[in-house]
């Protein structure tokens, strides 16, 4: 596979909508992996944790299309272990959030069985809504 | 005493043995929950992107609407506490948002409340060493795994009640009661959470890996204090056991419901037959129903 990077990429429209939405200072990731070390999703996602944060530090707008940030559940427990201090959760968030204020919703309730929506607690299908409802 | 409390939504539908055994138990000890008179769902979630300050406007109401009241609000559920908590810190360090949800909610919250668990609660003002004092220890020898989550405790630098890495507070709770807790590597290990709603199969790995940590040290019973661990943990048991040949279902309770029949408490509204493994057998099999 050819990738074409470029530095005007790295600081293009891309890197900075994630920062401005995450908070987050994209580079100070130094890739060291320990997010995804401990990530407990990581054996479900298609890329790492840590290999979604170095597209976007190379400004390669892939990062919107991995599973990755959809099977991210917001656990923290990368946010903890950092070394950095990098809040990836929060990056993980606006990948999803620039999808989601574009394409729009990624889950259909009324497509979820009957059973589970009539046992699932509240806090579920509102935790759910907001994470994955535009 | 008497402090102000939050249910939250799921504690008023789906959890209300979460609900009652927690208000019955702190009665027991001497805490009034008193119930915010006016509130509305916390969003189940904190809001990640900085750039949403809607999604804070509602936990900003619940955090008005006890300062209304009072000066403190305990929470049970974990995930109300994590969100409202964090709420109230953003608010403080601020000030900037503050004023622009201020100024779209049309009062001013002032940042003066402060937000509780009722396990800190326990653990700070009554002390866990009082919660049996003199009683027989009905748990005695009841092998329990604690299973503490994710937003009970992370971000440390916000939520500040236990270490995220290696907390005690449910284990001392558990021990306290006459529990034999047992060392399980997942008690912090992420559930699944909302995934249940998107990735089922997912969801289903993520809590048979901490339900296999807990079999494996010997526990018969897994505590929580979310809503939402419960039900992964709880509800998609028999699924696993279709998948995983051998796997043996365990009960999840939450806290407050062996805290209170450790303490004595008729169980009738603990809502014990709500569950999904049902935890009545190994309940009587002890001789605690
Ligand atoms: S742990 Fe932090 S610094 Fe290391 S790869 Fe992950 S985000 Fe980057
Ligand atoms: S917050 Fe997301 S990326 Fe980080 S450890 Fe949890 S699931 Fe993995
Ligand atoms: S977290 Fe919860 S249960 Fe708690 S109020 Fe909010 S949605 Fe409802």
């Amino acid at each position: 596979m050819r990738v074409g990077l470029s530095i005007r990429q790295t600081r293009g429209e891309f890197v900075k909508r994630v920062e401005e939405i995450s908070g987050q200072e994209i580079l100070a990731c130094n890739q060291c992996g320990k997010c995804s070390a401990g990530c407990p999703a990581a054996m479900a996602m298609d890329l790492l944790p840590s290999q979604v944060i170095r597209l976007v530090q190379l400004g390669l707008e892939e990062a919107l299309t991995s599973e990755t940030i959809w099977l991210c559940a917001s656990c923290l427990t990368c946010l903890s272990r950092c070394p950095k201090g990098v809040d990836l959760p929060r990056i993980m968030e606006a990948l999803r959030q620039l999808v989601l204020r574009k394409e729009g919703d990624r889950l259909e309730l009324s497509a979820l069985p009957a059973d589970f929506l009539s046992e699932a607690p509240q806090l579920a299908i509102i935790a759910g809504s907001r994470k994955y409802l535009s | 005493m008497r402090y102000l409390y939050f249910p939250g939504c799921t504690l008023s539908t789906k959890a209300k043995g979460f609900a009652a055994s927690g208000e019955a138990s702190a009665r027991a000890l001497g805490i009034d929950l008193v119930e915010l008179s006016r509130w509305n769902c916390c969003g189940a979630t904190f809001p990640l992107a900085t750039d949403n300050l809607l999604a804070l406007v509602a936990p900003t109401r619940i955090l008005l609407n006890a300062q209304k009241e009072g000066d403190h609000l305990v929470a049970l559920c974990s995930i109300c506490y994590h969100v409202l908590k964090r709420t109230n810190r953003l608010l403080k360090e601020e000030a900037d948002k503050r004023e622009k949800i201020n100024l779209f909610i049309e009062e001013e919250y002032r940042e003066e409340v402060q937000v509780l668990h009722l396990l800190g609660l326990l653990r700070d003002e009554i002390g866990f060493e009082a919660l049996c004092e003199g009683g027989q220890k009905r748990l005695q020898g009841l092998r329990v795994a604690p299973y503490y989550g994710c937003l009970l405790l992370r971000p440390f630098q916000e939520i500040g009640l236990d270490d995220p890495e290696e907390p005690r507070i449910l284990d001392d709770l558990l021990a306290s009661l006459g529990c034999e807790v047992v060392e399980f590597s997942h008690k912090s290990e992420c559930c699944g959470s909302y995934l249940a709603m998107n990735s089922s199969e997912v969801t289903r790995e993520l809590s048979y890996a901490i339900l296999r940590s807990a079999l494996a040290s010997g526990a018969q019973v897994v505590v929580t204090s979310c809503p939402l661990c419960q039900f992964n943990l709880d509800y998609r048991q028999g699924e696993m056991a279709a998948h995983y040949p051998g796997f043996a279902q365990i009960p999840v309770l939450y806290f407050t419901q062996l805290l209170g029949i450790a303490l004595g408490i008729e169980s009738d509204t603990f809502g014990l037959a709500d569950h999904h493994v049902d935890p009545r057998p190994l309940l009587v099999s002890r001789g605690l129903q």
